[in-house]
């Protein structure tokens, strides 16, 4: 049986490790590579790295870094932040990165997804979207830069043009549920689900394990990312980094896709 | 300063046991032997040289043919699409080398994720001929009809179940779970030769074996204690 995937999504900020709440207010937890390590030890299921001041800054993804991360990471890896080119791409994956996420420059250009794709094939290329629900109301819209840039175009636009340009994943980030710990947006996850035909992957809201079952059991076989879940305890949210144990996980998702009724796919064009 | 140097001393000497005593435990010498990665450009070389470090089995990549001539074990890795990863290995000058330990010394090679997939005589991904290996083909996910509703890319964990007993899945075959990433899987041309199954949609064979050559389709450097006790049972079959 294929599992959900749960995943810790790490950020990198100033050459440390930060969680940000609402895509501001970020706050140091920790060292990239020292955090990798310990998910390799509680054997999470995939991490995803994502550097958020390349593409504010306009400069090259942090090389050095990926390939030390990559050398430590003893489970799949994703990095993201800062890749405009095929070539930093192709340099990324043969360094030993299993997927890498393109999101601003996707937007800008979409082309830039296939030409990767050619490349490294479509398996490791991820887009990455940041969504918000637009305070008057209507579809999720798509933001670049930390969400301080709007697209003016939808969440589903996108996903069907990433899905066209041969997009492995998609990992759909819900902006103002970043950092609140209160659940996952799954009317966003529902509707996302219903609409594309590629693996999905929800941040954004993870504040429980009871989340997680919750979202599996919205949507089926998904990856399940959250950050605040896994670097904070308690309500003083000091710095700790868990992670469910093999058991805890193993019944988690037993139990939620045993209540699991996935939306009906329609089968994939050919 | 003295201090710290004491306890490394310590730790050294605590290594130099461990490695003493493994090779008591182990009467046929595989510990002189080395596993060998074909650093052809593409796949994570050094998540497997990091693996055989924690063992503390040698490993070495070989970016030659001088380099891999006295290999006495072979990985060979390989991400992404399938021409742009036959293409380098072509022009890698490593080739005739590799054909000749493979075919006529039997030297034991596993190739991993599209590694594996180049074991076959082509695939539908491109155009370049496999090193065809093991007789079968590499087909798309998207043209098989168990699989046609699911999304493309298989991605994840997934259970793989082994169809007979082999020594690459000693000590694992227990609730075996690995990590999957691909587009493609391999047809094999005789039953024989697929060793575990997976499912996606139905049963796809995901780790073939025709004599000296391995092949898994998922990620054994990325799945965690699974993937490290198989890539110890290669180092040790």
């Amino acid at each position: 049986m294929l599992r959900p995937r749960i995943i810790p999504c790490l950020l990198l900020h100033q050459g440390g490790l930060v969680k940000t709440d609402r895509f501001g207010n970020p706050k140091y937890v920790g060292d990239p590579v020292n955090a990798v390590r310990i998910f390799n030890e509680k054997e999470a299921d995939e991490v995803i790295v994502v550097d958020i001041d390349a593409t504010v800054e306009g400069r090259e993804p942090n090389f050095p870094l990926i390939v030390q991360l990559a050398r430590e990471c003893r489970m799949p890896l994703c990095y993201g932040g800062g890749i405009r080119t095929v070539e930093q791409a192709k340099r990324i994956v043969g360094s030993g990165v299993e997927k890498v996420s393109i999101s601003s420059a996707f937007v800008e250009r979409p082309a830039l997804v296939s030409e990767i794709a050619k490349e490294v094939g479509n398996q490791s290329v991820v887009v990455t979207l940041d969504v918000r629900k637009p305070r008057w109301g209507g579809d999720y819209e798509v933001c670049t830069h930390n969400g301080r840039r709007g697209t003016g175009r939808s969440l589903l636009e996108f996903a069907a043009e990433a899905e066209a340009a041969g997009a492995g994943e998609l990992l759909i980030n819900a902006i103002d549920r970043d950092g609140l710990m209160a659940g996952y947006d799954l009317e966003l996850a529902r509707a996302a689900r219903a609409a594309t035909h590629i693996p999905l992957t929800f941040l954004g809201g993870a504040g429980s394990l009871a989340d997680i079952e919750q979202l599996i059991a919205t949507c089926g076989v998904v990856g399940a990312a959250a950050g605040s879940l896994f670097v904070f305890k308690g309500a003083y949210r000091a710095v700790l980094i868990t992670y469910p144990g093999v058991q805890q996980k193993e019944a988690l998702l037993r139990d939620a896709l045993g209540a699991a009724v996935p939306p009906a796919l329609t089968p994939a064009a050919v | 300063m003295a201090e710290n140097r004491r306890a490394c001393d310590a730790v050294a000497s605590v290594h130099r046991d461990v490695t003493r005593q493994r090779i008591k435990l182990v009467p046929n010498s595989w510990w002189r032997e080395v596993i060998t990665i074909v650093d052809y450009g593409l796949g994570n070389i050094d998540a497997f040289l990091n693996v055989y470090k924690r063992l503390n089995i040698p490993a070495r990549r070989a970016t030659s043919a001088a380099e891999l001539r006295d290999a006495a074990r072979i990985i060979l890795p390989g991400v992404g699409h399938f021409d742009r990863a036959m293409k380098p290995l072509n022009d890698s000058g490593m080739r005739p080398v590799l054909d000749e330990l493979v075919r006529q010394r039997r030297v034991p090679v596993l190739g991993v994720c599209v590694g594996m997939q180049m074991l076959a005589q082509g695939s539908d991904e491109g155009t370049e001929l496999g090193l065809g290996w093991i007789d079968g083909r590499v087909r798309a996910f998207a043209s098989w009809e168990p699989a046609r509703h699911l999304p493309s890319p298989h991605m994840g964990w997934n259970d793989v179940r082994p169809t007979h007993g082999n020594r690459l899945f000693r000590h694992i075959e227990q609730d075996m779970r690995f990590y999957f990433l691909h587009s493609y899987y391999f047809e094999c041309t005789h039953a024989e030769d697929v060793l575990a199954v997976a499912e996606y949609g139905a049963e796809f064979g995901c780790a073939v074996q025709h004599e000296n050559v391995y092949g898994v389709q998922f990620h054994p450097e990325k799945s965690h204690r699974f993937g490290t006790q198989l890539l110890r049972n290669f180092a040790e079959a």
